[in-house]
């Protein structure tokens, strides 16, 4: 135990200050509203589905709970259950394989909810996909309505803001899909 | 020559790893893995590919390992009935390689003791096969329902917990069927292939090039050791050998991204066994060098460094330095933390005896990488087929005997450190050279080409076949976690539900790398 206190004093506190979010991300700025994150409290809980990721993008998510970033300091957790969570947080170029379980996770999250797709590959399939949809016997991405940020895998940093804005971005409860 | 036989002729490869390919009739096959499995050999791939174009009907392609070397053997199959004899009774690991290889190509091992679909749920027609030449995407597209018939545990108190594709963490989707009484697991079975999206397919589409970038995303946290492995592949078919200083870069690459995947693990092994503080300290220093990484390389997991020919970075003096501190600091503390896990009573109360895989067991099954070395299975591809700059380096190779969970975070310990005087080594050997690197751009036509390397998980190859324009015709990205997996089924046995979770990332294989 002394070993560990020791330890723990020794490192002190890594956490930094969390970036602010940048307005210029905000592609469905016309369509926030406030009320909505108040709804949530500012806090905020994410279910996450890999639906077919290289595991490049669940590695920086697990970077984002730890110390530097402490994501869960901010109110922003992961859990469990679907049934336990504000946004649906989808990796990967969902593959065909996984359609049926992500479409009963997004039905088992209780409204309003939110969906983030995360990286390149959920956005638009990434390197996984053709441009001829005939080749791509196996994926079918999220294929958002808006417009995203290219990048693989989103750095932690990155995520980190990114979660913090889905905080504040709405869905008039429905399937309105903010792709990152 | 490592294998003799009268119908057998192989041919050394230009490869930097020793490698051997040769033809051989389909009635020698079961008769030369018998005698690479005797003299202590081992399974390392089996894949199929689509040769009615080339040459008329299917080809069958089976890697195996002993101590000269790997030996690829090419088998002809007919293409109105493609069929060869099942391999699983040799080499058990052989059972799920080609169940997926019927799936993908429709080329059938009889008298397998499993016939049960493996990559194909229900997303395409059972008798169309993606890898064929003529396969049609969209007429083959149904939305069938899952249906797999898992194995029935019968008795009375007998009851089943499904679990998966989505679970409760972060983690990569696959679905465990555990039958269990009370808390103790009978048995479990695996169903995987929810993430197969089509890589192998996708890479023939590809150029040289745009296929390093894929393999590269094969399994994310094994990236170097994947565009490693296709590099040395594609290498070894233009006969070409990279700058030595970007050889040593490779090295430095796979040897940090060894470490970083150890400190992430070690973490999650400490908050699975509900010491938090293992988590927060462990992966304070993996965030640290991810940091490093993308500051120096660019990715913070290093994708994209390497690419057939040589390598896309390079480390300047103050970089070198960075590093060196960098290793002294993870050192340190890596140490300091190796020391309160050993002296956690709770620790190592959860950590010994969880798991066991006895030796006998892991050689029985294959069990490989550093899952095997924990078992007393002593391979590791850094040491046997040192390739260049490993020739150099005189790696020591961590083995334990006890095949827990505590002799598995014993390894990682020990090959983390290891990594770490590695690192070092190498970095006193990145002498500068103004060396530009050639980028290979056209591979020769109808080539075959092998790469091996040791990644942290254990031997990851990649097989590069052309076409005879030079295209990639086939390539076969091989992880480990396919011969590893079904011996996770035998770890839990006889273990507690809840000690699964420990059990399994102490082992933590990929989901993608074997889907695909």
């Amino acid at each position: 135990m002394y070993q560990i206190l020791k330890q723990i004093l020794k490192t002190g506190i890594k956490s930094e200050t969390p970036p602010q979010g940048d307005e210029s991300l905000r592609v469905l700025e016309q369509r926030l509203q406030q009320d909505i994150l108040d709804v949530f409290g500012g806090a905020l809980a994410i279910r996450m589905v890999d639906a077919g990721s290289c595991n490049g993008c669940e590695l920086e998510i697990h970077a984002v709970n730890n110390a530097y970033y402490n994501l869960e300091g901010l109110g922003i957790k992961f859990v469990a259950s679907p049934r336990h969570a504000d946004l649906l947080l989808v990796t990967g170029p969902v593959s065909r394989h996984m359609e049926v379980a992500l479409k009963r996770t997004y039905d088992a999250v209780p409204e309003p909810k939110l969906v983030v797709a995360i990286g390149e590959c959920a956005c638009d399939g990434g390197i996984f996909c053709a441009a001829d949809a005939g080749e791509n016997y196996q994926s079918a991405p999220c294929r958002p309505a808006v417009g995203h940020r290219p990048g693989v895998a989103p750095y932690g940093s990155r995520a980190q803001a990114y979660l913090r804005r889905g905080a504040g971005t709405q869905t008039g409860g429905g399937d309105r899909r903010v792709c990152l | 020559m490592p294998i003799k036989h009268p119908n057998l002729k192989l041919t050394r490869l230009t490869d930097a790893v020793p490698t051997w390919a040769g033809e051989i009739a389909v009635e020698n096959l079961l008769e030369i893995c018998r005698q690479v499995r005797d003299g202590g050999g081992r399974l390392v791939a089996l894949w199929g590919s689509d040769a009615r174009e080339l040459r008329g009907g299917f080809m069958l392609h089976v890697t195996l390992i002993n101590e000269t070397g790997l030996v690829c053997l090419h088998v002809p199959l007919p293409e109105a009935h493609p069929h060869y004899p099942d391999l699983a009774c040799i080499f058990p690991a052989a059972a799920r390689m080609q169940r997926a290889t019927y799936d993908l190509l429709g080329m059938h091992a009889e008298e397998a003791a499993d016939h049960r679909k493996w990559l194909r749920h229900g997303a395409w027609h059972s008798g169309s096969f993606p890898l064929r030449k003529d396969f049609d995407a969209a007429a083959s597209r149904t939305d069938e329902a899952e249906d797999y018939p898992f194995v029935q545990v019968e008795g009375q108190g007998v009851h089943e917990i499904a679990v998966g594709p989505v679970h409760a963490g972060i983690i990569e989707p696959g679905h465990f069927r555990f039958s269990v009484i009370g808390e103790r697991v009978l048995r479990l079975e695996e169903r995987f292939g929810y993430t197969h999206k089509g890589i192998e397919k996708r890479f023939e589409s590809l150029s040289l090039q745009q296929g390093a970038k894929l393999v590269g995303r094969v399994s994310g946290d094994s990236t170097v050791a994947y565009a490693w492995a296709y590099a040395m592949a594609a290498e070894s078919i233009a006969g070409v050998t990279p700058p030595d200083r970007a050889l040593w870069l490779r090295a430095l690459l796979l040897e940090r991204e060894r470490v970083a995947n150890h400190l992430g693990d070690l973490g999650y092994l400490g908050s699975d066994v509900a010491l938090a503080f293992g988590f927060a300290q462990f992966w304070i220093l993996k965030e640290q060098m991810l940091r490093t990484n993308a500051a120096l390389f660019g990715h913070r997991y290093l994708m994209d460094s390497i690419m057939p020919g040589g390598v896309a970075v390079d480390v300047t003096a103050e970089a070198k330095r960075v590093i060196a501190e960098e290793c002294e600091l993870l050192e340190r503390e890596a140490a300091t933390l190796r020391g309160i896990y050993e002296e956690h009573a709770g620790v190592q109360d959860r950590y010994i005896g969880a798991g066991r895989i006895e030796p006998k067991l892991a050689a029985q099954l294959g069990l490989c990488g550093m899952a095997g070395r924990a078992s007393a299975q002593a391979w590791d591809a850094r040491v046997q087929f040192a390739c260049a700059p490993y020739d150099k380096l005189d790696v020591r190779m961590a083995t334990y005997r006890n095949g827990d969970v505590a002799a598995r975070v014993i390894v990682r310990f020990d090959e983390l450190f290891e990594s770490l005087r590695l690192v070092r080594q190498i970095l006193v050997n990145l002498v500068h050279e103004e060396e530009a690197t050639p980028a290979l751009e056209k591979l020769p036509p109808n080539g075959f080409g092998i790469g091996l390397v040791e990644g942290w998980r254990g031997e990851v190859m990649v097989a590069i076949h052309t076409d005879a324009q030079g295209n990639l015709a086939r390539v076969h990205p091989h992880d480990p976690s396919w011969q590893n997996w079904p011996v996770l089924e035998h770890a839990v046995i006889d273990n507690i539900v809840p000690d699964f979770p420990l059990i399994n990332k102490s082992f933590n294989l990929s989901y993608s790398g074997q889907d695909l």
